[in-house]
Parts: structure tokens; sequence; C-alpha cells
């Protein structure tokens, strides 16, 4: 066991470096030059000037320097300076990143609360029109793309009903009320493609488990219905489930990118989305690393889950 | 503690023991000589039929008569009105700058459809190859082109996608499906590699082999005609998915570059004037649900005909 969690995080620390250097070279390779995002237009003539600020900002160097100095300051938390504002780009991170992480955590958690429940119910009710209901909804919400979804969200509660706010954020700070009111349409846009994977994948798994003898021997010995599902099949059921949530963190990266574009929400992608547009090669260097980085150990916290919740992966392996 | 619904007790397994296979086209999936589109659904059949008529729309595009320039914005020359509704000329009205709807859709369908099919060639070529000879050669080969695959798909592909999309100073349809292969072929090597592993095991291969078939006849002859099916059952889950994806970029502004008509690029239009005109907004939606929505059920239904077949056999 310790010697796969070994194995598992020599895997995590290589990937994060490959993929780390990926970017940094894809950023520095792509067309457009850092220099001319550090100085004004006029001042691009003057040839001494801007070697004088390459030289400073040490673009000059190999990449392979420039990719150990970075790595070795990102170590210490230190991830450069903004190349349009000049601020730590650490800072800002830790001032946007908790926005992000909010939205998906709740949509997550909103999609696990509908999702169980309705996946577990179908799988009960195989064939039946209860069933056959739920996986055509299933369906369908596979096929609404993201931003289709939080555009009917907002035309419907937002700009019909005005139930809630269309775009912007509210704080936690600014109270408790005002910041659900604003997780909420886009964190529902992002949830029903989930619930719509979730709610399909226990679907199948409890099919199988309903299956086993010892649901049999339980329906013998009088247990109620209700009971069995929820307690004897739904925890051997939810192991895969457990594997999708957790693959399903790149989706759900890239959904909320779209999603905070659409609700103007000051997130992290839609930083990375203009830092992208500014050509600010520090800020995007930083949270795409940032973000692959996320995605990567949640990755392996699923696999390690897995083996803790199933005995017999631990084995195989 | 009460049932969680009505009827009595009995695990789906039991039930259908007990009932039986119903006809004979239970029994032996394939046997009753019905048509492949007999055998269908309502709904199945609606997609099908839905799917065809987009391919066909989008294809024969240039062909159809009376169908106006995407690009005319009849109200600069005087004659055509902005967020009009439907009319003779215009069957589904004009959006904000005076273009015709359906004809913006149909060549829409022409962008997305070519990104999400050539996009499946790439990954079958590319993937298939790298994958079945990974499967099929193993040794230290399979080992790093495996460990670039795992290292390529730990990396969020829109992230990667917007990235590169906005660096490139031009994108047009070409510039997009090349950057969008950077992103597919993982995926497709990975199942083409699993399904080569299996494939190589088998019988066949063993005898092509003790006949004195060399390796590389074996890779082309056997292996990859029974890689083929997997891929192209995977394929079928991934073409929806690359509609979503163009018509994502389209929407971000990443896409085909403005004023190349796409159903993502549509809508982010339209969206500024939800509560002016909706319907430059809901037309290419819904199109676009239905399309996805239509390869999605498609492909469900492939799954459970190969399963049943599968069971029979």
């Amino acid at each position: 066991m310790s010697k796969m969690i070994a194995i598992r995080l020599t895997r995590l620390v290589v990937t994060v470096i490959v993929v780390s250097f990926v970017t940094f070279v894809g950023v520095n390779v792509l067309p457009g030059d850092p220099v001319n995002a550090l100085i004004p237009i006029d001042a691009q003539q003057d040839r001494e000037f801007v070697e004088q600020v390459r030289e400073e900002w040490g673009l000059n160097d190999p990449m392979v320097v420039r990719y150990g100095r970075w790595l070795g300051d990102a170590v210490q938390g230190d991830l450069g300076r903004s190349l349009i504002t000049s601020q730590p780009v650490t800072d800002e991170i830790i001032h946007r990143l908790p926005i992000t992480l909010e939205l998906m955590a709740v949509a997550v958690g909103f999609s696990l609360l509908i999702a169980v429940p309705l996946g577990a119910f179908a799988g009960y009710r195989e064939g039946r029109r209860s069933d056959r209901l739920v996986s055509g909804f299933a369906q369908a919400g596979l096929s609404l793309p993201v931003f289709v979804t939080g555009l009917i969200l907002i035309y419907v509660f937002a700009l019909k009903l005005h139930w809630f706010p269309a775009v912007g954020w509210n704080r936690l700070s600014d109270g408790l009320g005002p910041n659900l009111k604003s997780v909420a349409l886009p964190a529902l846009s992002l949830a029903v493609t989930e619930i719509a994977v979730y709610t399909r994948v226990l679907r199948s798994d409890m099919i199988a488990t309903l299956k086993e003898n010892y649901i049999l021997s339980a329906r013998a010995k009088g247990l109620t219905d209700r009971f069995i599902l929820f307690r004897h099949g739904l925890r051997p059921s939810l192991l895969t489930l457990v594997t999708v949530v957790g693959l399903n963190i790149g989706f759900l990266i890239g959904g909320s990118l779209v999603i905070e574009y659409l609700f103007a929400i000051p997130g992290l992608g839609k930083r990375l989305f203009s830092a992208i547009q500014q050509r600010d090669f520090m800020m995007v260097q930083a949270i795409t690393i940032l973000i692959t980085v996320f995605y990567v150990v949640v990755n392996t916290i699923t696999d390690l889950t897995y083996m803790v919740v199933d005995p017999r992966i631990r084995r195989t392996n | 503690m009460s049932k969680p619904s009505g009827g009595t007790w009995a695990p789906s397994v039991l039930r259908r023991e007990r009932r039986g296979p119903r006809n004979a086209e239970q029994m032996f999936p394939g046997s009753s000589g019905k048509s492949l589109f007999g055998k269908m659904s309502w709904l199945t059949r609606f997609c099908t039929v839905w799917l065809i008529l987009v391919i066909l729309a989008a294809a024969l595009a240039d062909l159809i008569p009376g169908l106006p320039d995407p690009n005319y914005q009849g109200f600069v020359f005087g004659d055509g009105k902005t967020n009009e509704g439907p009319t003779a000329s215009h069957w589904l009205g004009t959006d904000n700058v005076s273009r015709d709807i359906l004809a913006r859709l149909i060549y829409g369908a022409r962008v997305s459809l070519i990104f999400a099919f050539s996009l499946v060639t790439i990954g079958i070529i590319v993937g298939g190859t790298l994958g079945s000879i990974a499967g099929y050669f193993r040794g230290l080969l399979e080992t790093f082109l495996m460990a670039l695959v795992d290292t390529w798909l730990s990396f969020p592909a829109l992230i990667g996608l917007v990235f590169i999309t906005t660096m490139l100073g031009m994108r047009n349809l070409v510039v997009l499906v090349l950057v969008g292969a950077v992103f597919v072929w993982p995926s497709y090597t990975r199942i083409a590699r699993a399904t080569a592993l299996s494939v190589s095991g088998q019988d066949f291969v063993t005898a092509a082999r003790a006949i004195g078939t060399s390796r590389k006849r074996i890779l082309v002859r056997e292996i990859f005609p029974n890689v083929l099916p997997a891929l192209l059952a995977y394929s079928l889950v991934g073409l929806p998915v690359l509609i979503i994806l163009e018509s994502t970029l389209s929407f971000l502004g990443l896409g085909v570059e403005i004023p190349t008509a796409s159903w993502g690029g549509m809508i982010n239009q339209a969206r500024q004037d939800l509560l002016i005109n909706i319907w430059p907004a809901v037309w290419p939606a819904v199109t676009l649900f239905m399309t996805v929505y239509s390869f999605n059920n498609l492909a469900d239904w492939v799954r459970t005909q190969a399963a049943a077949r599968s069971a029979a056999i």
C-alpha cells in the first residue's frame, strides 16, 4: 500500500514538472514578444532600451535556465510579477482562487445532492417508465453546452423573474445572502452537465450491484426496499462515481472558465482569459500551471481514495 | 420505513428472467430481418433523420436554391430589417445586423461538422496507428508513448485550446482543426493500444505468426482492422463532445473568425440583445442541442445494440 502511494506520488511530481515545462515552453514559443507587453509602443523602436529591459527581466537567457529560475521561485511561493500591472502574481491568485473554488465546490455538492438519489432510484427501477424518464433527462442534460444552460438560466431567473443577479459577484465577506445569490445561477449551470454524468454512472453501477446475492439475502431477511437500496446497495455502487467526480474536475475547470466569462465573475478563469488576451505571460504561465497541478493532484487523490475504499484494487496492484 | 415507490420488489434481473424474452428479436438480436432503421425507437429514428438533414444541408449549402448569403446585411443596402420575425424570404427571421438566421445556421453547421469529423478522422488515423504499434510491438516505445499520453491527458484541454487559439493571430477552420488535433490524439491512442493489446493475444494473430507472416503485415492486416471498430465506437461518443467544444470556442470568440457563421458565435452575438429579440439566440441553441442530443442518442443506441448482440453470442 505505502509502495503504491510512493509510486503515485513520484508520478505526480514527474507529471507536474513535465506539464509545467511544456506550458512554460508553450507560452514562450507562441507568437508575441513579452517585451511588447512591458514597454509602450513608441519606446519599442529604441533598441538599446529594449535590450536593457530584456536583460532586466532575464528574457535573454536560454529557456531551460529561465524555467529553472521560475520553478525555484515558484516552489517558494513566488510566481513572478504581472507584466501588465507589475503586481505579484501570487497575490492576485490568492485573491481570485477562492471564488473559482467556491463555484466548483457548490456545483459538485449540488450535483451530488441531486444525482445520488436520482441515479440510485433509476437503477432500482431499471427499464420502467420512471427509469426511462430519468435516463432521458440525463441524456438531454449531457447534450446541453454549459454556456447554453447558463444563458437559459440568466434569461429566465435574472432577466425575466429578477430573482438572481445576471452578472457579477458578491464575496462571502459581503454577507452570506448576497454571496449565495451570486453563486446560484453559475453553479447551477455547471451542475446540469455534472448531474447528467453522475446519474448515468450511478444508475449503471446500481443495476450491477442489485444483482448481487447479498442484496437478495437482505431482501430475504425482510428489510425494506429503501433500507436495502441506500444501506446495502449504495456504498458499493459509489466507487465509479468517486472516480468520475475526480476525472470530471478537468471538465469543470474548463466549464468554470466559460461560466466566469458568461457571468462576468472575477475568478481565476476570467483572469486567465484576460491575461491571455493581454499577453501577460507571467500570469498565463502561473494560472495554467496551477490549474494543471490542481487537476493532476485531484486525480491522484481520487486514485488513492479508490484504493482505500475498495480492498480488491489494493490486492490486484 | 415505506418503499421508495409502489409495486413489489423485484431486482431487475429476476423480473426479466421471470418474463423471459418476448419475441425472437429479443432472444436473437439481428434475426428478425428488420432493417436497422426499423429496430429504432421513434426518438432514435427522429434523431437519425435530423442528423441526415443537418449533414445534407451543411454539405449542399451552396446548392440550396433561394438560400440568402449568410453574411449579407440587408439593412446596409436598404432592403432588409434587423431583428425581423419570420418572413417569406427569411424563414427564421434576421439577426441584429439583419443577416438571415437560417442561412447562418446552415453555414454554421458546416463549421461544426467539418471540425468534429476532421478531428475524429485525425484521431482514428494518428491514435489508431500509434496505439496499434504500441499495443502490438510493446517494449520501450510503448512505455514512452503511454507516459506521454498520460501526461498529455492530465492537461485540461479547453484551457490549452483557449490559450493557443488566442495566441494565434489567424483562426480559420484548418488552424482550429490542427490545434484541436493536438488534444485529440492521446485518448484515441490509449483506446487503440488497449484494444491492440487484447487483439494481440487472439488465436488468429498466433496463427498468422505461425505461417510466417511478418510483424509489419500482421500489424496492418490483423491488428489495425480489429482495433478500428473500437475507435469508431469511441468516435461516435466523441463527435458530440467535439461539436460542443467548437461551439464553446466560438462562443468565447475564439472559433472561426467573424463574420464566418458558427452556432456558438451566433449565440454570443445574440446574447447582448436577449430582451429585445431572443430568437437569434434560440434558433442556434436549439439546433446545437438537437444535433448534440441526436449524436448522443445514436451512440447510446449503437452501444445497446452491440451489448445485446454480444450477450446473444
